[in-house]
């Protein structure tokens, strides 16, 4: 663990000169950081940091020490979820200002899209949010598809199935969220419980979409391809499984004394708050406001679930734990009824204009175009060998217009804003991503609090970088 | 007005137009799906002005429209929000059309453009107006059309009445020559970091914003990389004796 601790200085060159002399220093501080920009940059003394003891380091600073200390916590730091980087000034260990610095893996995705067709643009978008996948892929799809005016046309198997992995994503999101949460925190056990869990899930994905992150499974106008043989049985295995699994973690943290200590009170944030600040998902609803987008606008056929939208009242991180617990029964409840609607039909739109030419399957080579439709192509219909190499190269148009599509990620909402130009090439995409606009409250939930509880207040939070930088 | 077209709507918006409060709205000059032209293309390609274009559409010109101003009853809540927004309005002593350049609905969403100068009263309008109540703004999001000369930037920003449960969209525009835009900061705080993130992306100032800095790219970065003329920086490739341009210098079908 690093953390770069500078101590502001009211006399830079007494500082610079304290560090060359080096007096109560010891050599690692004396060092430095080698791609720091210098302590005159930093505008006070920098000390550099690798584990060690605080009282070492306080000790070091001599006689009089400052009372406002800057700490850099991050963008390495392992309890900022990816690259999050907290700059907190610290009057002892009061927590007196928290600011975030975030775009350390800005990628480029938005951008990216606008030189990629259509049907591409879902392989970028399920790398935004690498733990909510499946939420990308549709809000960007129902984008594209309302941008078409073929939301009706989506065949109801299609539409059950990315509810069905919405919600088995929606519960490994939250599995890894209170994992990873628990872990910063010390609770080992639950990160283990939450992974090995949320192996689970993936293991489902895996089957389904041939991989356990990054899918691109869900493609305008339906999906990819149809569910495998088994596929079905396997859900239900987990289905039956996996509440038993939950009653491990739930005994494990909700009573746990020492988890309770670290969780309650922390983190507050209360309706009025996320309400300016443009917060929603589980922060929201443990303020105790049922809002949530699968029931007041719903999308999908959500409509025809039977599911509560969970809700907690205490505002702080131990409620958004309860919370995001309840939810994932819920998500089974969902998944459950999801099985029970599957009807066999096809899975993508019937336009040949829009749908992928080719089905997959799997050939001695493994998973590729079906031998039948490369038959068909190469040998038979020449048309279809001229339509199969269009769609794919050029793809196909979308009318002009512009549509903001949001659904209820496990984070919040998460928004798509698709701009098309009539091309067959997004003009502009942009996604509201949950975890950047929640991050934002980072500074409410921890200013006046103790630094410790800055990492269980992020947590709860659960941002994830790749959605954040995009 | 092409008022009476038979448009699937829900109930308030017959009595609406029935009641005649607030008829002035109705009188503001703006042509029925009045499009709006962001580009002219030619030919099939981007870089079709030369002999690049082998497809013999070379001459072909394209518009690239928008849709514009819709024709009215819309159709759902939108004519509730429409007339209470311009009641609002017009009680503060702002004419409607003034401040609402078109009232755009498409594929069943509603977006106001709104002009830039009473981007901040709007906004304040739909938050506290007690018949709006658009508690939450989901962000911004900015668009850059390059040849539609004069309102080159277009901003976005999804609102959401928990309240009521609806859902709009606002949209400004500025001219690349003055990329100023009023900061919704004031009105949304929940906007600071998309704002932020406009401006990095877009070069679009955000007047009033607190500390409009880079957030996504590093603070010393040239140039707002969304910006449709932002170069890509990509270098030919050769690959076995033929030269690969570019993705951005490439032909690509539009």
């Amino acid at each position: 663990m690093t953390i770069q601790a500078e101590r502001a200085a009211d006399d830079m060159s007494d500082a610079a000169a304290n560090a060359r002399t080096g007096a109560p220093l010891a050599a690692e501080e004396l060092n430095g950081d080698p791609y720091g920009a210098g302590d005159e940059a930093a505008g006070g003394r920098v000390f550099t940091i690798t584990g060690g003891d605080w009282d070492e380091i306080a000790d070091s600073l001599g006689e009089a020490p400052e009372e406002r200390i800057v700490v850099n916590m991050g963008p390495q730091h392992p309890s900022t979820h990816g690259v999050l980087r907290l700059i907190l000034e610290l009057e002892g260990e009061t927590v007196t200002e928290t600011r975030v610095g975030i775009g350390y893996l800005h990628t480029g995705i938005e951008k990216n899209l606008e030189f990629r067709n259509w049907t591409q643009g879902s392989t970028f978008v399920t790398r935004m949010d690498y733990l909510t996948p499946f939420f990308q892929e549709v809000a960007y799809c129902l984008s594209v598809e309302k941008l078409l005016g073929i939301e009706e046309q989506v065949p109801d198997r299609a539409s059950v199935i990315r509810v069905m992995l919405m919600e088995l994503n929606r519960i490994s999101s939250h599995l890894v969220c209170i994992a990873t949460g628990g872990m910063e925190m010390g609770a080992l056990s639950a990160m283990i419980f939450g992974f090995r869990e949320r192996e689970l899930v993936l293991d489902i994905f895996e089957m389904i979409t041939g991989l356990r992150m990054n899918h691109a499974y869900v493609r305008p106008g339906g999906l990819a391809q149809d569910l495998p043989p088994g596929a079905v049985d396997k859900v239900r295995e987990f289905l039956a499984l996996m509440p038993k699994r939950m009653k491990d973690i739930e005994a494990l943290c909700n009573e746990n004394a020492i988890f309770k200590g670290r969780t309650e009170g922390v983190g507050y944030l209360d309706l009025t708050g996320c309400m300016a600040l443009g917060i929603t998902g589980p922060i929201l609803r443990a303020t105790g406001l049922p809002h949530d987008l699968r029931k007041a606008q719903p999308y999908c056929g959500y409509e025809n679930y039977d599911f509560d939208v969970c809700t907690w009242d205490t505002c702080d991180a131990y409620g958004r734990y309860r919370l995001r617990m309840d939810e994932m029964r819920e998500s089974l409840k969902i998944v459950e009824q999801c099985l029970d609607k599957l009807k066999p039909g096809p899975v993508m739109v019937e336009d040949k204009k829009i749908a992928w030419p080719a089905q997959l399957a799997l050939g001695g080579d493994g998973m590729g175009n079906s031998l039948d439709h490369i038959r068909h192509i190469m040998g038979e219909s020449m048309e279809a060998l001229i339509h199969h190499f269009k769609l794919v190269t050029e793809g196909f148009h979308v009318p002009a217009g512009q549509v903001y599509v949001a659904v209820e990620s496990a984070k919040g909402e998460l928004g798509c804003h698709a701009v098309s130009d009539g091309g067959t090439r997004p003009y502009r995409v942009h996604f509201r991503d949950p975890s950047f606009n929640n991050l934002q409250a980072t500074a409410a939930m921890c200013e006046g609090s103790m630094v410790a509880d800055v990492i269980v207040a992020v947590a709860s939070i659960d941002p994830v970088m790749g959605g954040v930088d995009r | 007005m092409s008022g009476e077209e038979s448009r699937p709507s829900a109930g308030s918006a017959g009595a609406v137009s029935a009641s005649g409060e607030i008829e002035q709205p109705k009188s503001q000059p703006l042509a029925v799906q009045e499009a709006e032209i962001v580009a002219v293309r030619r030919g099939m390609f981007p870089t079709a002005g030369g002999g690049s274009d082998t497809s013999g559409y070379g001459r072909l010109v394209r518009k690239i429209e928008l849709p514009g101003q819709s024709p009215r009853p819309y159709g759902g809540y939108f004519d509730e929000v429409e007339n209470e927004l311009f009641g609002a309005l017009d009680e503060q002593g702002l004419a409607p059309e003034l401040a609402i350049e078109r009232v755009v609905v498409h594929r069943g969403q509603i977006t106001f453009q709104v002009r830039r100068e009473h981007w901040v009263q709007v906004a304040r309008t739909l938050r506290d107006d007690p018949a709006l109540r658009f508690e939450l703004c989901l962000g911004v999001s900015g668009v850059h059309f390059l040849h539609e000369t004069g309102r080159e930037l277009h901003v976005l920003v999804p609102l959401m009445s928990v309240t009521h449960n609806r859902r709009i969209q606002l949209e400004t525009t500025c001219p690349d020559s003055d990329p100023h835009l009023p900061s919704l900061y004031g009105v949304y705080p929940a906007v600071d970091w998309h704002e932020r993130e406009t401006w990095d992306m877009f070069g679009i100032v955000f007047d009033g914003h607190p500390s409009l800095t880079r957030i996504l790219m590093p603070d010393d970065w040239p140039g707002h990389p969304q910006r449709k003329d932002y170069p890509l920086g990509g270098i030919p490739v050769e690959f076995k004796g033929a030269q690969i341009p570019a993705p951005d210098q490439r032909r690509a079908y539009q």
